[in-house]
């Protein structure tokens, strides 16, 4: 038995704002794989829950007329390995997606609650993050847009209300139209594993030239992060063995992880800069470039 | 904070009066009567949980048992029909990837979803791994588990 005081089933996302504004204590379940297993360890703050399990109108992926993608909080990592949508125009999150525990998990866990939980190794959030994604929430006082970057407040704290829902994730034409992605997890086991440490690249090329890179990493710090620095010192430059070297030993300036039992800090900054180097290298030849 | 949930077990349609802080595994094994999931991890590690929901292979042991209301769920209780194994059961027997047995049941599970999954489609050892990453087994080595899926995706 899970040690809940109360629970209430929501039939909307309106209804669910509802049922948390009358009980200051309750906070939402969606997939459960994290608010359950938080339950039996006895931990606080989840005895009251706002059920919104397998809402419909959290389950959407689709495209606004303006290109915009629109992806449900609710969807799941399984459903969305198998959009069709979200393989063709952002394919980073299908692999990402692949990554994530075992297929039990994958079935039921939801992108939403990866990002709401607040933790650095959510396999979805760096590249949510390279995808400038934006956060739909709804709450008693309507509509809020976060940028992912800015929702991350530190480990654990996300910028949501205790009355508000994140509905959808926003990802604009601008920001995936003539990218190429990739996502790479490094940790101890294949499957059913925390990342040590998660890197994930976005780039355009034209003409042999880094038009664009976003970097972004999971456990490389307290909260997912842009490389921005990075970033802004490589944009621009033609792409050459260079450019990799350069990237390699820019990015280490960018992050701050930490020792923790599953890998010391001095180990996590050598993948973070190996990751660079393959992920980056990867993503430029998707992207047709060459590098010399 | 009781509440009725309808859902058919292995085709059998059940109504049942649940706490609504049981889990779907406390609901099959203490009310429904079904001991074949188990307990292993009881926090989505193991898989010996393992039951289709929706023909959707998930945990049990972290599933509201509520969210069963109105959807078909299958156990391996079910899948042995009219005395006869299915063809995942039969070769598990005939590969030898039974040894104590207390992952079977979720095992089992996994492999059937598998081979629904699989069946027209191409597929590599690799992927067979993949699927059942869920599932830990200390007894097999899992060698004999994967031959036994690869039988079964032979026979009908
Ligand atoms: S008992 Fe459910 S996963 Fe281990
Ligand atoms: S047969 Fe003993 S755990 Fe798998």
């Amino acid at each position: 038995m899970f040690p809940l005081k109360s629970y209430e089933k929501a039939e909307s996302v309106d209804h669910a704002i509802q049922l948390l504004q009358d009980n200051p204590e309750a906070r939402p379940i969606a997939g459960g794989t994290d608010v359950l297993i938080r339950l039996r360890d006895g931990k606080t703050g989840y005895d009251h829950l706002v059920d919104i399990h397998q809402l419909e109108a959290l389950r959407q992926i689709k495209t606004d007329e303006d290109g915009t993608l629109v992806i449900g909080s609710g969807v799941t990592f399984s459903m969305a390995m198998e959009s069709e949508l979200i393989r063709e125009i952002i394919p980073i999150l299908s692999t990402a997606s692949e990554t994530v525990g075992g297929p039990q998990v994958r079935n039921v866990a939801t992108i939403g609650g990866n990002i709401c939980n607040g933790v650095t190794s959510a396999d979805s959030a760096s590249p949510l993050m390279a995808l400038n994604t934006v956060l739909q929430l709804e709450g008693p006082r309507g509509t809020r847009l976060v940028p992912i970057a800015e929702f991350y407040l530190g480990p654990g704290k996300v910028d949501i209300g205790q009355q508000e829902i994140l509905v959808s994730f926003r990802i604009g034409e601008k920001d995936y139209k003539g990218y190429y992605g990739h996502y790479h997890k490094y940790a101890m086991r294949n499957a059913m594993d925390i990342a040590t440490i998660g890197c994930a690249a976005l780039c355009k090329i034209e003409a042999n030239q880094l038009t664009d890179l976003r970097l972004a990493y999971g456990v490389a710090a307290p909260v997912p992060i842009r490389c921005t620095n990075t970033e802004q010192a490589v944009i621009g430059k033609p792409v050459n063995r260079d450019l990799i070297r350069e990237i390699e030993s820019l990015v280490e300036k960018d992050v701050n992880p930490r020792t923790s039992w599953r890998a010391s800090k001095e180990f996590r900054l050598q993948i973070i800069s190996e990751l660079s180097n393959r992920v980056v290298t990867q993503v430029i030849e998707k992207a047709g470039g060459r590098i010399e | 904070m009781n509440k009725i949930i309808t859902f058919t077990v292995n085709g059998k349609k059940r109504e049942l009066n649940v706490d609504v802080r049981s889990s779907l595994l406390d609901v099959l094994r203490e009310i429904v009567g079904m001991t074949g999931a188990k307990e292993g991890c009881g926090v989505g590690e193991c898989g010996a949980c393992s039951v289709l929901v929706d023909d959707l292979l998930v945990d049990s042991c972290i599933y509201m048992a509520v969210w069963a209301d109105g959807k078909s769920i299958r156990t391996v209780e079910g899948e042995c029909r009219d005395g006869k194994l299915s063809s995942v059961q039969k070769s598990y027997v005939e590969k030898g990837a039974v040894q104590c047995g207390f992952c079977t049941p979720g095992f089992v599970m996994a492999s059937t979803a598998f081979k629904e999954r699989f069946k027209d489609k191409t597929f590599t050892r690799d992927d067979i791994r993949r699927e059942h990453a869920g599932n830990i087994c200390r007894c097999t080595g899992y060698e004999s588990i994967i031959e036994a899926v690869e039988q079964s995706m032979e026979e009908d």
